[in-house]
């Protein structure tokens, strides 16, 4: 299994990535690699009539009771945001700026 | 000071608990230690007044905790230039459980960024180095705690095993490391890197250390709902022979791809179990050679979730912020991740990615419901499975950055384990051309006390030693 650059550019836009053009060309041959290794389940045949694991444990379902109970106050929760503002997490604007 | 290093954790314990040694002395010998690092294995050290005095079996012997546990008001930056400076405003429950039990924070350690890796090269804050030969890596991806533990500089310490993360860097750098049940500990606090299989543990330098480390982290966490309390306490280890123990070696995890030199301590600590009473057969795990690359599609699927908050917007660093939103998160992320998560992120995405989620992701967790079963039929005719822990020896450097493959392959042993989720061990096997090896011992889920006394009897016959990394 190879990646093409098209398939690297388009999963890098899907996970937020900026990749420089080294990264590019750099995961699309190390990536092939990678994935030529996965690629080995493939052998295991069709294993339709397994199940895939959910979790490993057996355990019932694990609740707790719904009681108020207080919480990070809010400037705690702001104090590491790299721009706080107004009592929020401040970011620039979806439109701003470049047309991507 | 020479003496009061040469000292066990609990040993030390002992004797701050009947006065014949001061807490106070214990901390500024390993906080003066951990100061003057040399294998850049701290990431942070405490400052030098020694903590208030904690009564509790852990008997106030510090210890040191991997980076990527949250730790209140302390820098807890996971490897990670993302998070560089961050400091979290609560600390993690087993951080919290220790110090209840009388384990002071002694610092930081370093270790690959969000845990992924076999070396701890791959840390933003440059690689630990391995105190049996400094030209090699410590292994990792808990390879600052596990080179701070052999070289004498902490006294214990914590890591988190994904996928062999304590059990490697345990074995190349001649300690113990032990991976508990899923679930075992709370990992509420714990910087996530692939959630099904992240487990926290203990690095000792013997197993007694181990065990009464572990007994202090485990347990049922609100915080954590897939945290579960064991069947029975962690009790210490006392076997000293291994009668009427069933011990099977996998033919698919030995032999092949393991070097000579790994393979022949490794069966000669079969002889010695042997020798110690155990019965031991060569059976089959059939489905352990695609471990690896089922391993390689689920962690780096959960991970390129996980890690999808790492976004510049409420904590952590932000780039690009005079573009538009997007633009800003993109630049944060191509700024704040180190190649190997990238490459995991986009290894992830793509795994799950429309059009390929059956064949890929779907497929692995059907290959991981068959590793649970080739484990489950194992404990129908043994208590234990046996293999080498790593297939190599600390490797140098730099050897097996250029080739992720070959650095993947670092954990073939370890990985079958973390898929089923179940308890295994790495002691200390003897060293093949000077370097240490590992010997790692699994079993069922909630075996955990079954394995330490094992381990125990194993480790008193190989009589490690393991003091020239601490000159």
């Amino acid at each position: 299994m190879s990646l093409s650059r098209d398939q690297v550019l388009h999963v890098a836009r899907l996970a937020r990535l900026e990749l420089t053009e080294g990264e590019v060309e750099r995961f699309g041959t190390e990536l092939s690699k990678v994935l030529d290794h996965i690629e080995t389940i493939g052998q295991l045949g069709a294993m339709d009539d397994v199940a895939p694991t959910s979790h490993v444990i057996e355990l019932e379902n694990a609740l707790r009771a719904d009681e108020p109970a207080p919480s990070l106050p809010r400037d705690v929760a702001l104090a590491s945001a790299p721009d706080a503002a107004m009592g929020g997490f401040r970011v620039p604007s979806p439109g701003a700026g470049s047309s991507e | 000071m020479s003496e009061l290093l040469e000292l066990s954790a609990a040993r030390a314990a002992e004797r701050i608990r009947t006065g014949e040694l001061e807490a106070e002395a214990l901390w500024s010998a390993y906080r003066g230690r951990a100061a003057a690092d040399e294998l850049n294995a701290f990431t942070w050290v405490a400052g030098p007044e020694p903590p208030p005095v904690t009564e509790g079996p852990l008997g106030g012997v510090p210890v040191a905790i991997k980076d990527l546990f949250a730790t209140e008001g302390i820098p807890s930056q996971a490897g990670s230039r993302i998070l560089e400076d961050y400091r979290p405003p609560y600390t993690a429950t087993a951080v919290e459980r220790l110090a209840a039990a009388g384990a002071p924070l002694l610092g930081k350690t370093n270790q690959d960024e969000f845990a992924m890796g076999s070396s701890t090269e791959h840390s933003a804050y440059g690689p630990t180095l391995n105190p049996w030969d400094r030209s090699r890596v410590p292994g990792g991806s808990s390879g600052g705690s596990a080179a701070a533990v052999a070289a004498g500089i902490a006294p214990w310490a914590i890591g988190t095993d994904t996928g062999g993360s304590i059990r490697q860097p345990a074995a190349l750098c001649g300690i113990v490391g032990m991976k508990p049940t899923y679930g075992a500990v709370s990992r509420y606090g714990m910087i996530a890197f692939a959630s099904s299989l992240d487990q926290a543990g203990p690095l000792a330098r013997d197993v007694t250390d181990a065990a009464l480390l572990l007994g202090a982290m485990v347990g049922r966490d609100p915080r954590d709902s897939t945290s579960l309390g064991l069947l029975e306490p962690i009790a210490p280890p006392g076997a000293t022979d291994l009668r009427g123990v069933r011990i099977g070696v996998p033919e698919e995890l030995s032999g092949e791809g393991i070097e000579p030199g790994v393979q022949e301590r490794f069966e000669e600590t079969i002889e010695l179990a042997r020798e110690l009473g155990a019965t031991i057969e060569t059976m089959r795990l059939p489905h352990a050679p695609h471990a690896l690359a089922a391993y390689y599609l689920l962690a780096p699927a959960e991970a390129s979730s996980n890690l999808a908050r790492y976004d510049g917007v409420r904590y952590g660093l932000r780039a690009g912020g005079d573009g538009d939103l997007l633009h800003m998160y993109t630049a944060t992320r191509e700024a704040g991740f180190g190649t190997e998560v990238k490459r995991r992120i986009m290894l992830g995405t793509y795994a799950l990615s429309s059009g390929y989620y059956d064949a890929y992701y779907g497929r692995a967790q059907k290959v991981r419901t068959r590793i649970s079963e080739d484990f489950r039929r194992a404990w129908e005719s043994f208590d234990f499975v046996a293999t080498p822990t790593s297939p190599s020896v600390a490797f140098e450097l730099g050897a097996k950055l250029e080739d992720p493959l070959a650095m993947y392959l670092q954990d073939v042993c370890a990985v079958p384990m973390s898929l089923a989720g179940i308890p295994a061990i790495s002691i200390p096997n003897g060293l093949a051309d000077g370097l240490p090896t590992g010997f790692q011992l699994a079993g069922p889920a909630f075996s955990e006390n079954r394995i330490l006394d094992a381990a125990h009897a194993l480790e008193d016959a190989i009589g490690f030693d393991g003091s020239k990394a601490r000159e």
